[in-house]
């Protein structure tokens, strides 16, 4: 696969088609990879990569480098184009300036799950279909890809992508998930349970705004955090419960908008579950308008900025917290 | 710096009663930026109005605090106060003490307290009013009326006697409504029809009414003086303009086991029909559930017979936009359905009936051409039980908690009109009490008792039990006796309680029109603005507001008119100034606000803006036109980054009063 999308990269590059690529670089581990802008077939060829750690969403990133005066190919993989959808949607990003490339994707491997099964000095990791060959200085270790994998990836919602301009591999399918299942769990809980249990995680929260830095919802030209004058700024900093605010109000900030990829979690290095609060959403704005993924569609109508007549009344939505 | 008054209301003792108000008067005065701060009787009053713009000129008040009643009340009164003083009117903030205070808070410290927060919070939020200016809208010279009974007629023909060009939109194929089902009318037993019908004949013939019949709303934007709305013209397969109403497709028509809805399904129709011969306009529609040739693709015998070629099965829906400056809402009602009233065997015998089937089954036009008879086997009924109140005043959840208001009276109608017509049957009447305010009802009432010999009794049925032999054992209580009594019956009659129109609702959703819990609209006040709904621009007329009779109907109906000629005249509206704007340098330019917009007051502008680094980049950013902004804040709530922001209400203000009330 990294191999077809190398050279089809470097294909457009020569017929001036796109003048950059948007694309994952390895850095020094096997497993630490990070977005990056390729603008030459050389560089490419040292640098590019597309493996089982490719976790990244490059739609941020993409909005993050876009330039207007010329064209740049993004490879998407299925989450991502949910989350690039959302963006055109929204106008974030300029499509006329992007070639997008779909590329499949089985399921991203989480080193944490590695190192937490006692993986030290790990030097290089190998996956190979349902094997994850783990090469440390201390000896080699085989794990079954699944026990490895993401839990954004063990709840897929989708093999399908959302926009493209050419397929790498075939179209997959939107699939069945149980994503809802923790979120079904903190609904079981009494509300002061419920209380405890996310000030016992946000309390770790560090601000060190990986989270905002790294969801493509999060794309405000200014953030109500960075502006003094939204009167939150200050809000989200008045005592101890300031991570909590600071969750909350970005969880109802991007409520209608979040796709569930994921990547609040994923980079969160105080591994807090952020996409939960979000999944919270999804499943009440579910439950209240009717089944609804952002970033399905270009132009889609949110529900929560849209107005139907089977709306339901403000009396049906329940009451809940402390 | 800030100078504000505040000026505390007694309001007799509507809030003195409850509310310490020089205690509140006290403490406000010591609230930052306050430089007078002082009580009165009645501040309403000239004396009262006075006394503000007195404290205005001697101390340079650059913004004053009225508490006191609703906003709703005297909000525009102090306005004009301030503004007579030389104040800007929206340098004024009422805090409400009275309706949201003194007369829900029985214990006075309690109440104290609460009025001096809500009067910190007004004073936190007229610190960061700033002076704004009203502008003018122009007013769209047309009306339109949703819902062509004899409320939606009278209103229409009212307003285009003023003058102006009215819309009445009907959801079935004619106008009428409910009473063109009626038979005769109380208390003067004159036949609706006669009474009803020249004025159906005067909405087709005046020039300024345009019957949209068979059509509905579909759509409701812009606001008072400039509605946009969409009306949906359904399909009926039959060219209007070509059709004469002349009714040969109707009689050639294969389908003839349609049910009749207009006679409530008590008989049979073709599937292409005219409800009835005065119908209004007199133009035939396909039932498209029953159409073969809609359904099958065979038949087509009408598009055979029609000598006009009006016919045509591929018409689809048509969608018609208009603009209207006032728009009424006539809605009507419907008798609630009776499946929860078991005990009373209505879906168990056909001779169980509700009454408006009564007025069909005693009507010329009805299935029987005015000949009473059973419906299960077409007898002469000779006894006849009517159950009053069945679902009215009936606190469980299955009827209405309301009084339907109709049903004694017409109970009294209908037991008089058969005990004059067939002597020799005899009428029953169960009621919980009768009820019969109004000009000459009593004695109609008590002509049905005293001179044809209609038997009264006080107390409930509990149970009608259909017989092998076609009868109906109807088991009762007579309260006043104390006696259980059994009636066999041939007939049974239900006087159903009467519910608004299931369309209501949605409509209501679209005009954003408030509704109370029985889904009657409210009105924006219950005694002195009984015909105006609390959105600028909607009317209500008839049943849509609450139960009524033919005549109040009908008075609404001239008054709602009245009110709507009323806005028509004026040359231009007063718009409000307490519109949006968005902060370019933070807009994102997703379209979220446009997508709230009710109003459809947001467009987008690609800008250039200088970055940091000296370079220049282009965005697209959110623009409110001010003329079609209402100030409804959907737009501020709905932006991300915190752009949008309301004049007037500003989130800068409304933190500041969120943090007034948590000081």
């Amino acid at each position: 696969m990294q191999e077809v999308m190398k050279k089809r990269a470097k294909e457009l590059l020569a017929s001036g088609e796109v003048t950059r690529v948007i694309g994952w670089k390895k850095n020094e581990f096997d497993y630490d990879i990070t977005p990056a802008v390729f603008e030459t077939a050389e560089a490419i060829d040292r640098d590019f990569v597309y493996d089982d750690f490719c976790g990244p969403n490059l739609s941020k990133f993409t909005f993050q480098h876009q330039k207007n005066d010329t064209k740049t190919l993004v490879f998407l993989k299925p989450c991502d184009t949910y989350s690039m959808t959302q963006m055109v949607t929204e106008h974030r990003v300029n499509r006329d300036a992007l070639y997008i490339i779909g590329i499949p994707c089985f399921g991203k491997i989480d080193i944490e799950k590695i190192k937490a099964d006692g993986m030290t000095g790990i030097l290089s990791v190998t996956s190979e279909g349902a094997d994850v060959k783990v090469h440390t200085l201390y000896g080699d270790k085989t794990y079954v890809k699944i026990d490895v994998m993401a839990e954004r990836c063990l709840a897929c919602k989708s093999k399908y992508h959302t926009i493209y301009d050419e397929l790498i591999g075939e179209e997959g399918e939107v699939m069945e998930t149980d994503r809802f299942d923790q979120v079904k769990e903190l609904e079981a809980m009494t509300p002061d349970q419920r209380f405890e249990f996310w000030r016992g995680e946000l309390s770790r929260c560090i601000r060190c705004n990986a989270c905002r830095n790294a969801c493509p919802a999060c794309t405000c030209e200014s953030c109500v955090f960075d502006n003094p004058e939204s009167g939150i700024a200050q809000k989200a900093a008045a005592d101890s419960f300031e991570e909590n605010m600071f969750h909350i109000i970005r969880a109802f900030h991007v409520a209608g908008r979040c796709t569930d990829c994921g990547e609040c979690s994923r980079v969160c290095p105080q591994h807090i579950p952020l996409h939960l609060l979000n999944r919270k959403f999804i499943s009440d704005i579910n439950g209240y308008y009717g089944e609804y993924q952002a970033g399905e569609e270009v132009g889609q109508r949110a529900p929560l900025v849209n107005f139907t007549k089977e709306d339901v009344e403000p009396d049906v939505v329940a009451k809940g917290g402390k | 710096m800030q100078k504000i008054g505040v000026f505390v209301c007694h309001c007799g003792t509507n809030i003195a009663g409850t509310v310490d108000v020089k205690a509140v008067a006290e403490a406000l005065g010591k609230e930052p930026g306050v430089v007078f701060s002082t009580e009165y009787q009645y501040m309403c009053s000239e004396a009262g109005q006075n006394l503000i713009k007195d404290a205005i000129k001697n101390y340079g008040l650059t913004g004053i605090v009225v508490c006191s009643c609703s906003p709703r009340m005297h909000e525009a009164t102090f306005r004009k106060t301030a503004a007579a003083a030389g104040l800007n009117s929206y340098m004024v903030e009422i805090a409400n003490i009275r309706e949201q205070c003194s007369w829900i808070h029985k214990d006075v410290k309690v109440a104290t307290e609460k009025a001096i927060v809500l009067g910190r919070t007004a004073i936190a939020k007229v610190a960061l009013n700033t002076p704004l200016t009203a502008s003018e809208t122009p007013v769209v010279k047309r009306a339109l009326v949703i819902g062509g009974g004899i409320a939606g007629i009278q209103t229409a023909l009212d307003i285009a006697d003023a003058g102006y060009e009215v819309d009445l939109v009907e959801k079935e194929p004619t106008i009428g409504g409910k009473m063109a089902q009626i038979d005769k009318t109380f208390p003067t037993l004159d036949c609706a029809a006669c009474i009803l019908t020249p004025k159906m004949v005067d909405c087709a013939q005046n020039e300024k009414i345009h019957i949209y019949a068979y059509s509905e709303v579909e759509s409701v934007k812009g606001f008072v003086g400039n509605f946009n709305v969409t009306i949906k013209k359904k399909a009926r397969f039959v060219d209007e303009t070509k059709c004469t109403g002349c009714g040969i497709c109707t009689e050639k028509c294969p389908m003839k086991k349609t049910p009749n809805l207009f006679n409530l399904g008590l008989d049979n129709r073709s599937a292409i029909y005219i409800p009835f011969a005065q119908a209004i306009p007199k133009i035939a529609t396909i039932d498209a559930d029953y159409c073969n040739m809609l359904k099958n693709g065979k038949c087509g015998v009408c598009s055979k017979v029609c000598a006009a070629g009006a016919i045509d099965y591929k018409q689809q829906d048509q969608y018609i936009e208009q603009q209207y400056g006032a728009i009424v809402v006539a809605t009507g009602f419907n008798p609630i359905k009776l499946d929860n009233y078991s005990e009373f065997a209505y879906n168990e015998s056909p001779d169980v009936v509700t009454s408006l089937e009564l007025e069909r089954l005693m009507n010329a036009a009805g299935p029987n051409g005015g000949t009473l008879l059973r419906p299960s086997d077409k007898t002469h009924p000779h006894t006849i039980v009517f159950v009053q109140c069945v679902g009215s005043r009936d606190t469980t959840d299955c009827g209405k908690p309301y009084c339907s208001k109709i049903c004694c009276m017409y109970t009294a109608k209908h037991a008089m009109l058969i005990r004059d017509k067939y002597p020799d049957t005899e009428v029953y009447v169960f009621y919980m009490d009768v009820r019969t305010p109004g000009k000459n009802f009593d004695e109609f009432y008590r002509r049905a008792v005293e001179d044809y010999g209609v038997h009264y009794i006080k107390g409930m049925v509990g149970k009608v039990m259909p017989q092998p032999d076609g009868k109906l054992l109807v088991r009762g209580s007579d309260l006043l006796t104390d006696e259980q009594l059994k009636i066999e019956a041939d007939m049974v009659v239900l006087a159903a309680a009467i519910e608004p129109d299931k369309t209501a609702r949605p409509l209501a959703t679209m005009l954003t029109a408030s509704m109370d819990t029985n889904d009657f609209f409210t009105e924006a006040h219950p005694k002195l603005r009984p015909v105006e709904s609390p959105t600028a621009g909607i009317f209500l007329s008839g049943v849509c507001q609450g139960p009524k009779d033919i005549p109040e109907t009908v008075a609404q109906a001239s008054a709602a008119a009245a009110k709507v000629i009323g806005l028509l005249a004026k040359p231009a509206l007063k718009s409000n100034p307490c519109t949006a704007h968005s902060d370019e340098n933070l807009c994102n330019g997703c379209s979220s606000c446009e997508r709230v917009c009710p109003y459809g007051a947001i467009s987008y502008v690609d800008k250039e803006f200088r970055m940091p680094d000296r370079t220049t980049k282009v965005r697209r950013v959110a623009s409110v036109n001010p003329a079609v902004c209402q100030g409804c804040g959907a737009c501020t709530v709905a932006c991300p980054s915190g752009a949008m922001d309301l004049s007037g209400f500003s989130n800068k203000q409304i933190m500041a009063e969120v943090d007034a009330i948590c000081r």
